[in-house]
């Protein structure tokens, strides 16, 4: 049984952060042991937000259970639903037609600036800093304004279906897209000047909560909390699907390991979405948005993997199929939580008071955490 | 740390918040960048994307024909139960007897938005419509009954 509240018998304070807390973002409880001010230890308690969806999708058919998936790591909705749909689509053995998988890669990318966007703003609401979180969501505004007309929502959009797409782009979208890169293009300058650069954000950010590479490694870190302590890990290189094949980026990686590093990891990866982005929006080749599948889909027996980049990290669906409609079992290996259980090693030792900016950092959201 | 370093120092935190402030200041000078929307005083001239999926309704043509066949195919879709067909069996001309739809009861309050049900449908009977503001007081005034009432099958749809 963990103590959760008073002091240890060598006289260490106990304290609980959340699970209503607003800097955890979310239902997260942190217990903490503090020594002074120093912090001792740190242990998350989940399962404030458990809604079992694996269990969930093992009664819903290949096709119903991708929306649910929206709910985990809602800022990267997208994502999530295209890893299933990758992960149906190999066990089917279809061949998603060019089209779809153009506008897959385009949205995935929006859904990851959106992302980070909100991250963005959220740190530097954490640290002090109140503006930004307006600017932040501005930009961000303009993406949701393009999901909203091609998807119908503007963040549970339940868009990739097993074949490809569910609806072809909006009309509009390519002309839309193209305005937000060029907005987007003189913003960041503006987010480097007022954030980046500024003097005391980076003095509560530069060599607090450090990760080291071997840390980051054995704890299963992944995404950018992993790439800014030098480990190679983005999965769109090392393992590519649908077009991430053919698209010139760079794979953005610190060696830093500290909140800093972190914070850049993630805004220089937005540059690189845009870059990816631009690349494709003017060469959509014509055909179907969607390959021609069964009403009913049936996956064979056996066991099926398929991981994508989220804004956060890996992700990675596993499924288990019997042969029938459903799936027998459906296990998802989430960023989050492998990225929150490296937190006790980040903030032991530091200040109680740099805690908040290393979490945000992490880039938590924890329906994806406790799913 | 040196003299010289902590004059250094002191110089580049004042440029850093000098130059945030600028920032500030410019949006501070130009209030026409704020996007903000005034909801709900805009709601005469608001203005959603015509994809977005804010409730399930059924399409009824001016004779009061809708295009459902009573096939339970959006029914089977849903993943949450949010669509519940009633049917019933009409007598053809022929004296034969055909399924027919009854009542399509609709649990708003189930639904999810997700598209499912208007990707089953083989007649295109459902659509989904930007209406948003689905509060109430009674949550059994969610439960909706799609097919207006007097209402039947469109002829030559199958």
């Amino acid at each position: 049984m963990h103590e959760v509240a008073g002091t240890t018998p060598e006289g260490d304070f106990i304290i609980n952060v959340g699970p209503q807390h607003p800097a955890t973002h979310g239902v997260l409880h942190l217990v903490i042991t503090l020594e002074g001010e120093t912090i001792k230890k740190i242990e998350p308690h989940l399962g404030y937000i458990h809604r079992s969806i694996e269990k969930m999708c093992e009664s819903l058919t290949y096709r119903q259970f991708i929306y649910v998936t929206s709910r985990m790591d809602y800022l990267s909705a997208h994502i999530n639903n295209h890893a299933c749909a990758l992960c149906v689509e190999k066990g089917l053995q279809v061949e998603v037609p060019l089209r779809a998988q153009y506008i897959r890669v385009m949205m995935d990318e929006l859904t990851r600036i959106a992302s980070h966007e909100l991250w963005w703003g959220a740190l530097a609401m954490d640290v002090g800093a109140f503006t930004p979180f307006f600017y932040a969501f501005r930009e961000r505004e303009t993406i949701n304004e393009i999901m909203e007309e091609t998807c119908g929502a503007r963040l549970t959009m339940n868009y990739m279906v097993p074949g490809g797409v569910m609806a072809d782009i909006h009309p509009q979208f390519q002309q839309k897209v193209n305005f937000f890169i060029a907005l987007y293009k003189k913003k960041i300058e503006e987010y480097n000047e007022l954030v980046t650069g500024n003097i005391i954000f980076q003095n509560r950010m530069k060599g607090v909560g450090f990760l080291s590479a071997e840390n980051a490694i054995s704890y299963g870190c992944s995404g950018p909390v992993a790439r800014a302590s030098g480990v190679a890990c983005d999965v769109r290189k090392r393992y590519p699907y649908d077009v991430y094949e053919q698209v010139q980026f760079e794979e953005v990686i610190e060696t830093g390991g500290d909140s800093f590093a972190r914070y850049l990891v993630r805004i220089r990866e937005m540059e690189q979405s845009v870059h990816i982005i631009e690349q494709l929006i003017d060469n959509i080749p014509e055909g179907d948005f969607q390959a021609k599948t069964k009403a009913v889909l049936k996956l064979p027996k056996g066991e099926f993997y398929q991981r994508v980049e989220t804004a956060r990290g890996e992700l990675g669906v596993y499924i288990v199929s019997e042969g029938g409609t459903t799936p027998y079992r459906i296990k998802f290996r989430s960023p989050g939580f492998s990225n929150l259980s490296a937190l006790n090693e980040m903030a032991k030792g530091g200040k109680i008071g740099d805690l908040v900016a290393t979490m945000g950092t992490l880039d938590l959201v924890i329906p994806d955490i406790d799913r | 740390m040196s003299i010289q370093q902590y004059i250094q120092d002191v110089y580049g935190a004042i440029k850093s918040l000098l130059k945030g402030m600028c920032v500030t200041g410019y949006y501070f000078l130009h209030p026409k960048e704020i996007i903000t929307e005034q909801y709900p005083d805009n709601r005469a001239t608001l203005k959603l994307a015509e994809r977005f999926k804010g409730e399930v309704v059924m399409l009824h043509d001016e004779n009061n024909e809708h295009a459902c066949t009573g096939c339970t195919a959006c029914e089977l879709a849903c993943p949450n139960g949010t669509i519940k067909i009633i049917t019933q069996f009409d007598i053809t001309p022929e004296g034969k007897k055909k399924k027919a739809l009854n009542t399509f009861v609709y649990h708003l309050e189930l639904c999810t938005m997700c598209n499912l049900c208007v990707e089953a449908c083989p007649t295109g009977a459902i659509v989904m419509a930007q209406n948003f503001e689905h509060s109430v007081y009674d949550r059994k005034q969610l439960i909706k009954t799609l097919n207006k009432p007097g209402s039947k099958l469109r002829a030559g749809v199958e």
